[in-house]
């Protein structure tokens, strides 16, 4: 479905201290800066709808794996963002709650490298659903035992999000590294086994094209290792990071113009209704961690203002929607099969 | 006060007209439906004339929006192609089967219905507040989130249909709640409360072929003493005559995938929307 099509939408009511004074200062500050010729085009600005999603860049920028397609770069010695502690993320926890947080996602790097993060998500089905971003090599038994009892104890889903490139290591292998396609699956199989209904979540490294093709194949090798009703989503390419080394950067016509944005539903966006939570502050959303103005202060409350979408990636979720929330957490459901 | 609420409907008119002969035996004085008029089942006609002879009030859902409009689809916003594919064979029955008065009625029912009971301020909608076709999950959605919505829309319980599963909670709020422990579940006054009342249009990919509704008591009705709330709510099972349904989908060539979802009460589709727990509750 075109989500502009979707006539019910309301607006997003923002009773949140200072929330309006905050967004009609920055705006000011944009005009302000048209005024002085610095622009010859208004900006392309995405308010702070509500804070619907929570995210936690729980691992910092650190994984086991250096996939080639990686849109943060992430690596085992890449320490541009750090871990979170369990203490950090509870102290955000207690601070979510008046912004009313629907969700909480906690992703990387590999989540798994934490240590913190099994008492991390404990915590977190407390306050709310969780998810965790992973790529299935690291799981441990033990872990996915406690988590599983978290979960049964819990009001909440836990959503492991597994990401494998393909249904076939000659798929994924060339990407993500050597045999991660068998180590993915193996942990697939772990948390299968105890009950969990992991999302397998793919990077469309393929044609488009080929999307039914790929996943029914997908589906079929899911089910041969004892995983019968498999949950699947697919994610587009961001070409970011290791990814632009891989393939191409954006170029300077892969951009979001204001016009773009008249009449657009922008809570299709992830930067509308998220933020993310880093050990350098919060950030405007998980795609752009990496560039310097995406940190937006260090509370919620700072950073609760309208960010600008002029990055080459934010034309990718102009196209695709909310490509990084589970399918159930929007109506237009995460990537959006007919753009 | 003794209200009943009805959730979609989706063109089941033999489960509806089941269940407003229950409600009423049970003591409603008010009978509520939160619209999704229409969808899987046969006949849209006589669902949309049993409402209007009842004199249910009706909260506008999104297809009922969308068949008033002959939009192009219902706007629940699948994701899977499969989904797509049986959710637009059963709209474009409905849109084509649905009379134009009945359209122009279904475009003029309200989004959201709100009044004041016993101390409570009461809101009807069809998804969430903020969303005619947001989906609220029990295990997707925090009892923050449902706080803030009490909040930013005035009121202490909210009635919402949409996912096809009943569920409720109860929760307490500021400034007494959240103590440390950051949950605001376990507070003494528990004074906000959210309730998905369910649906009548198919069972609840429970294995049962019953369908359920929801009965609310407020005041002098609540519980005698039984519950701790200012208001008592009791989720209904109701059996109706599933196989008349049936005979009458076949009859009409409505897929078979949503007479097997009446036949043995497991869904069959639409099941990538559904997070994990109540996915783990189903068959498929
Ligand atoms: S894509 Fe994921 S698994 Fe691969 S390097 Fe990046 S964070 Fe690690
Ligand atoms: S990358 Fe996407 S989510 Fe992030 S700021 Fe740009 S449009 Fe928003």
């Amino acid at each position: 479905m075109q989500a502009s099509s979707l006539q019910l939408n309301r607006l997003a009511v923002t009773l949140r201290p200072n929330s309006a004074i905050k967004t009609e200062s920055t705006v000011a500050s944009w005009k302000l800066a048209l005024r002085k010729g610095e622009n010859t085009m208004t900006l392309p600005i995405v308010e702070l709808g509500s804070l619907d999603e929570l995210w936690f860049q729980v691992a910092g920028t650190r994984c086991n794996l250096t996939c080639a397609h990686c849109f943060i770069s992430c690596s085992p010695h890449n320490d541009s963002f750090g871990f979170l502690s369990f203490n950090e993320v509870e102290r955000r926890l207690l601070e979510s709650i008046k912004w009313g947080v629907k969700e909480f996602y906690f992703t990387g790097g590999e989540p798994f490298l934490n240590p913190d993060l099994v008492p991390i998500l404990e915590r977190t089905l407390d306050f709310g659903p969780a998810t965790v971003l992973t790529n299935g090599t690291v799981l441990k038994p033990e872990w996915l035992e406690r988590l599983r009892a978290a979960e049964q104890g819990s009001l909440y889903s836990l959503e492991f999000r597994v990401s494998i490139d393909g249904p076939t290591p000659e798929l994924n292998d060339p990407i993500r590294g050597p045999r991660t396609f068998e180590r993915a699956l193996r942990g697939v199989e772990m948390l299968v086994q105890r009950g969990f209904l992991p999302i397998i979540t793919m990077t469309r490294v393929w044609d488009d094209t080929d999307d039914d093709a790929v996943l029914g194949q997908f589906r079929e090798v899911l089910r041969q290792h004892g995983y019968v009703r498999a949950r699947l989503k697919v994610l587009p390419r961001l070409q970011l990071g290791a990814e632009a080394n891989r393939t191409c950067g954006y170029s300077a016509a892969d951009r979001v113009t204001a016009e773009m944005l008249v009449g657009y539903n922008t809570s299709q966006l992830v930067c509308q209704h998220s933020r993310v939570v880093t050990d350098r502050g919060i950030a405007v959303c998980p795609i752009l961690i990496d560039s310097h103005e995406a940190i937006l202060g260090q509370t919620l409350a700072e950073a609760n203002h309208a960010f600008a979408i002029t990055h080459g990636a934010c034309a990718t979720c102009y196209q695709f929607g909310a490509i990084c929330t589970n399918p159930s957490a929007t109506a237009e459901g995460g990537t959006r099969y007919r753009a | 006060m003794i209200f009943a609420f009805f959730g979609g409907i989706y063109n089941n008119h033999i489960a509806f007209k089941t269940a407003i002969a229950d409600a009423r035996q049970r003591g409603a004085e008010r009978i509520f439906c939160l619209g999704d008029l229409g969808a899987f089942g046969p006949h849209p006609n006589r669902t949309c004339e049993l409402i209007r002879a009842h004199e249910i009030e009706v909260v506008q859902g999104n297809y009922d929006h969308s068949i008033g409009h002959a939009l192009n689809d219902c706007q629940c916003g699948y994701t899977d192609p499969r989904d797509n594919h049986f959710a637009q064979l059963s709209y474009d029955y409905t849109l084509a089967n649905t009379s134009d008065e009945h359209r122009a009625w279904l475009r003029s029912l309200p989004t959201e219905i709100r009044f004041e009971v016993d101390g409570l301020r009461i809101l009807l909608c069809h998804g969430s507040p903020r969303r005619t076709n947001e989906f609220l999950w029990e295990s997707a959605t925090s009892t923050q989130f449902l706080n803030k919505l009490c909040d930013d829309f005035a009121c202490d319980l909210i009635l919402g249909t949409h996912t096809g599963l009943h569920w409720q909670r109860s929760w307490g709020t500021f400034p007494t709640c959240p103590d440390s422990t950051g949950t605001l579940e376990t507070c003494p006054t528990m004074n906000r409360h959210f309730i998905n009342v369910g649906v009548l249009g198919r069972p609840e990919n429970d294995g049962t072929t019953n369908v359920w509704y929801t009965m609310l008591r407020t005041g002098h009705d609540a519980g005698a003493g039984r519950s701790p709330l200012p208001c008592e709510v009791e989720f209904i099972p109701l059996a109706y005559d599933h196989d008349q349904l049936v005979r009458e989908m076949t009859v009409e060539h409505l897929p078979n995938e949503f007479i097997e979802t009446i036949l043995t009460g497991w869904w069959t589709t639409c099941l990538e929307i559904l997070p994990a727990k109540e996915r783990r509750r189903g068959r498929w």
